[in-house]
């Protein structure tokens, strides 16, 4: 089942890259390969076969619930682009 | 070995270096030196991305001064590079994107850590496929890495800077990552040994991510004898990362003088079909002969479902990478744009602006087999079948110790080859992606070279944990042959 332009405009917009029209229509014949390619996969039955999606299975594990990070703020603003008074600054949202 | 001047000394490996390093033969601040002008001499390779003499040198200047001390081990003042999708405090990472232009981490990532305890110096950071797509490098923001054997030929991908390096001995050892096939193809293309141990074994945390449930830290060295030597010091639980094995560390050198008489070698029946190049296979085939000849045992097996990994990994892969790199958003770090309206336009111009092709396609196919109405069809397919490629090899080393056959189908290809073509790009990795889908430990060592004179690369699997047999096994290989030891002229 083809993608139509309007399938790779609002993936674009879900996945917050803003795409012209032209960049939209060559990335919609690529796509289109890549899923004539995966369309393969999809005619193996799979009847009652559990997903794998750890290679050695197992649990997610999880972390007793404590600060345990150093406060590194200031190294962790080094790299941001706007920032002032150790807060990140974006433009504004609320009026 | 004699080591005669500073070429010999380039081409030694590590455990010849770490001999010459306790006999004080040499200091560490003599490799760092050598290594640095080898890499300055060569720099039309493009293989650094970032290179900081004085930070070097002040690794090396510590690691003599720890030898001092009375400190020895095996890795203390050998040199190595990084692959720029490791963070590092001391030189920029940027995961070869735009994105990433300049970023300085606040802190090193786990394996750079435990090389650098060590008593590894850093040279630098390794160029590579940007965010670690693609398979010939060509997907660097930062420009194409030389193949040293053929400067008209690609030095594979993603880890293209690590393998160019390593071939052309402007550094004696590299890290790399391998998601699909990024550190066995690209080692395969420039014949060299690249390693990709057992999912979850080296640690993830600080490795700029991919794909979280196939993304796996490895080596780029000279030899199989150097890969178990340096992935010794890569083990162990890493409690910052969900998903590192608890499991103790282990000496991946105890089996290396291990005979392989009496080894059985699986031979996949599938990775010798139709689309395999005759001088890939007629090396490939030499190889396999070697070890019948040291005493091994070749059993044919099957891997039916081998060739759907290709599919597989273009939704698992692609889906994890949308959700990975949707923390970039030029807020906390990274680029942002210099015009736009409101937040949300800030977010979309600033990705649109700092990802290249191959990241904004991959994360667009991800968003769509993540979408509402697609995630059965696509993504828990993907994982079932995952599985099914998963349980065949396990039936497979029920009946063999390790699995041989090719890296790739065909040698390097040359630049602009496929790059408009992403379907024949992503089937470059039709060999490496099933051992990348069940987790286990894999490796490419140099078996020849094909057309043009080009390096090809004999592909060894193992079962999960077994990577110190499956070194074991290729070093016997390199006791018995010598294409490891062939540099590229000029280097």
């Amino acid at each position: 089942m083809p993608l139509e332009i309007d399938d790779v405009a609002r993936m674009a917009q879900l996945a917050r890259i803003r795409i012209s029209d032209d960049e939209a229509s060559r990335t919609l014949a690529q796509l289109n390969d890549i899923f004539a390619m995966i369309e393969q996969m999809r005619a193996v039955d799979t009847e009652g076969i559990e997903p794998m999606n750890h290679p050695l299975g197992g649990h997610q594990r999880l972390r007793e619930d404590l600060v345990t990070e150093h406060d590194r703020r200031e190294a962790a603003m080094r790299n941001a682009p706007e920032h002032q008074d150790g807060l990140f600054l974006v433009p504004r949202v609320i009026e | 070995m004699s080591v005669d001047g500073s070429t010999g000394l380039a081409r030694a490996s590590v455990a010849e270096l770490a001999r010459l390093l306790a006999a004080k033969e040499v200091s560490a601040v003599d490799l760092a030196t050598l290594f640095l002008g080898r890499i300055d001499a060569h720099r039309d390779l493009n293989a650094f991305l970032d290179v900081r003499p004085e930070a070097t040198l002040a690794q090396a200047r510590d690691a003599d001064r720890r030898r001092a001390a009375g400190e020895t081990g095996p890795l203390l003042g050998v040199p190595l590079a990084h692959k720029d999708i490791f963070v590092t405090r001391d030189w920029a990472s940027t995961a070869a994107s735009r994105m990433l232009k300049g970023y300085m981490s606040p802190f090193d990532a786990t394996v750079v850590e435990q090389l650098a305890a060590a008593g590894m110096v850093c040279l630098g950071k390794v160029n590579c496929d940007e965010f670690a797509m693609g398979s010939s490098n060509e997907n660097s923001a930062y420009g194409p890495v030389l193949n040293p054997w053929d400067k008209g030929a690609v030095p594979g991908g993603s880890s293209g800077g690590s393998s160019a390096a390593v071939a052309a001995r402007i550094a004696p050892v590299a890290t790399a990552t391998d998601t699909g096939g990024s550190i066995r193809e690209p080692a395969a293309f420039t014949g060299i040994t690249g390693t990709k141990p057992t999912y979850g074994r080296p640690s993830r945390w600080g490795m700029i991510a991919f794909a979280s449930s196939l993304d796996t830290a490895g080596l780029m060295t000279v030899s199989a004898e150097d890969a178990a030597i340096v992935l010794s010091a890569m083990m162990g639980f890493d409690p910052r990362d969900s998903t590192s094995v608890d499991r103790p560390p282990e000496d991946c050198t105890r089996d290396l003088q291990r005979p392989v008489k009496g080894l059985r070698i699986g031979v996949p029946k599938e990775f010798f079909g139709p689309g395999l190049s005759p001088d890939v296979e007629q090396s490939v085939r030499a190889a396999l002969d070697v070890y019948r000849g040291l005493g091994a045992e070749l059993v044919e097996i099957s891997l039916p479902n081998a060739a759907l990994g290709i599919p597989v990994y273009y939704v698992v892969a692609p889906a994890e990478c949308s959700s990975n790199l949707s923390r970039f958003d030029g807020v906390r770090y990274g680029h942002r744009a210099s015009e736009y309206r409101d937040l949300e336009d800030m977010i979309s111009r600033s990705r649109a602006e700092g990802l290249g092709p191959e990241p904004k396609r991959r994360i667009l196919i991800g968003t769509y087999v993540l979408s509402h109405g697609y995630y059965d069809a696509y993504y828990l397919k993907a994982q079932q079948v995952r599985r099914l490629i998963a349980d065949e090899f396990r039936r497979a080393f029920e009946t063999c110790d390790v699995i041989a056959g090719p890296v790739t189908s065909t040698v390097a290809f040359g630049f602009g080859e496929k790059a408009a073509d992403p379907v024949s790009m992503y089937l470059a990795d039709l060999y490496t992606v099933p051992g990348s889908l069940a987790g286990i430990p894999s490796m490419s060592i140099p078996c020849g070279f094909g057309d043009k004179g080009r390096p090809v690369g004999l592909q060894l699997m193992a079962d999960y944990f077994q990577e110190a047999r499956m070194l074991g096994a290729a070093h016997q290989y390199q006791l018995a042959t010598d294409w490891h030891r062939q540099v590229p002229a000029g280097f």
